[in-house]
């Protein structure tokens, strides 16, 4: 049986025989990503007068997939979802275009790769997908609780409010930062063997 | 001619969307290792991304708001909510290793993890629209601020924010880049 690793590297070689060993054309400066997103920022508040968000396109792609599993009608009647109506629209298009956008990056750059444990995480926790995937998941569900309650994320709260010098903004900014650092050091605190 | 709707804005929703997840993956930011090396304080990537476009931006918005093309969209601050909720958040980010938008952004480029986290984020939200009736009552008044701007809270004009804002950030981005050529 071949490790985790090994079947990657197998796979990413089959997609791409000749993806170079180390990738350097996805580390653009920070300070140029950090401009463009501003930038972008600009545009959108012009041309579509909607800020750079995530979340509130996701809790529409919840509505829509909770219809499934408790019915149209408890969604139908549900006083949040009537107010986050699955559709089509703007939203929950800009989450499409953010995945390509990924994916666009990744197979111009010659990066594109199926990840199932990354490196870092392998190096603590071991090349088990299984683990890293119940993690992910649980974390899926409490980031996304935490950013229904705070009204927004990274992107919506983060950068769009912060930018607007909205109180909220700055507030998520902190607190999400705060308690990021503590739970990460104290997963990642050194293995006493 | 501005503001874009119908038909042409949702293409330009994937146009914009797609920028979006090619600055994100570009920037190494779509990477879990990137952000949890920021949030272990080892590696400023994902500071210095957020930093450099809220100033880029919030210029840039800020004047486009005065000469009359742009309007600010400012939500309630509602501050147990955004405590509490941030709070989840960013324990959240620090077991999944992504952010909502750097998450999708992953996905595309072909992480399976963001894409299980991504499954875990639907159910989030949907326990947040189940639980959201006592949410809205026990939660979400408390504290509620209204949709408050900082230049409002603390007095001061929004460029004399932006400078003081600025100088600060440099001076921080300044002391890494120092101590990122230091040996060892």
């Amino acid at each position: 049986m071949k490790n985790p690793q090994d079947m990657e590297a197998i796979f990413a070689n089959a997609v791409r025989p000749s993806a170079p060993a180390t990738a350097t054309r996805i580390n653009w400066s920070p300070y140029l990503t950090g401009i463009g997103i501003g930038v972008l920022s600009w545009i959108v508040f012009v041309v579509v007068n909607t800020p750079i968000g995530i979340t509130t396109a996701i809790s529409q792609i919840s509505g829509g997939m909770a219809s499934l599993f408790v019915g149209a009608d408890v969604v139908a009647a549900n006083t949040y979802w009537a107010k986050n109506v699955f559709d089509l629209d703007y939203g929950t298009l800009f989450l499409v275009g953010t995945m390509l956008g990924g994916l666009g990056s990744a197979l111009a750059a010659g990066t594109w790769r199926i990840e199932t444990v990354p490196r870092l995480w392998a190096e603590r926790f071991g090349p088990s997908p299984a683990r890293r995937y119940v993690v992910a998941f649980i974390g899926g569900i409490i980031l996304m609780y935490g950013a229904r309650l705070a009204n927004g994320c990274t992107s919506g709260n983060g950068i769009s409010g912060g930018l607007q010098l909205a109180l909220i903004g700055w507030v998520f900014f902190a607190v999400m930062f705060a308690t990021g650092t503590i739970t990460d050091f104290i997963m990642f605190r050194p293995k006493t063997s | 001619m501005f503001p874009i709707t119908g038909t042409t804005s949702l293409i330009l929703a994937i146009v914009f969307g797609f920028a979006f997840g090619w600055l994100l993956h570009r920037g190494n930011v779509a990477n879990y290792g990137t952000i949890v090396r920021q949030l272990l304080l080892k590696d400023f990537t994902v500071l210095k991304v957020m930093l450099t476009a809220i100033i880029v931006g919030g210029i840039g918005v800020f004047l486009l708001v005065q000469m009359g093309y742009a309007k600010f969209h400012i939500k309630e601050s509602d501050l147990l909510a955004i405590t509490l909720g941030a709070g989840l958040f960013g324990i959240g980010m620090a077991l999944f290793g992504y952010c909502p938008g750097t998450a999708l952004a992953a996905i595309g480029a072909g992480s399976v993890h963001a894409l299980v986290g991504a499954f875990g984020m639907i159910l989030g939200g949907i326990l947040y629209a189940l639980t959201f009736d006592w949410v809205s009552q026990a939660i979400l008044p408390v504290w509620a601020m209204g949709k408050v701007q900082l230049p409002q809270l603390l007095g001061v004009g929004a460029p004399v924010i932006f400078v003081a804002l600025g100088l600060f950030v440099i001076a921080f981005f300044v002391m890494l880049e120092r101590r990122s050529v230091k040996p060892g």
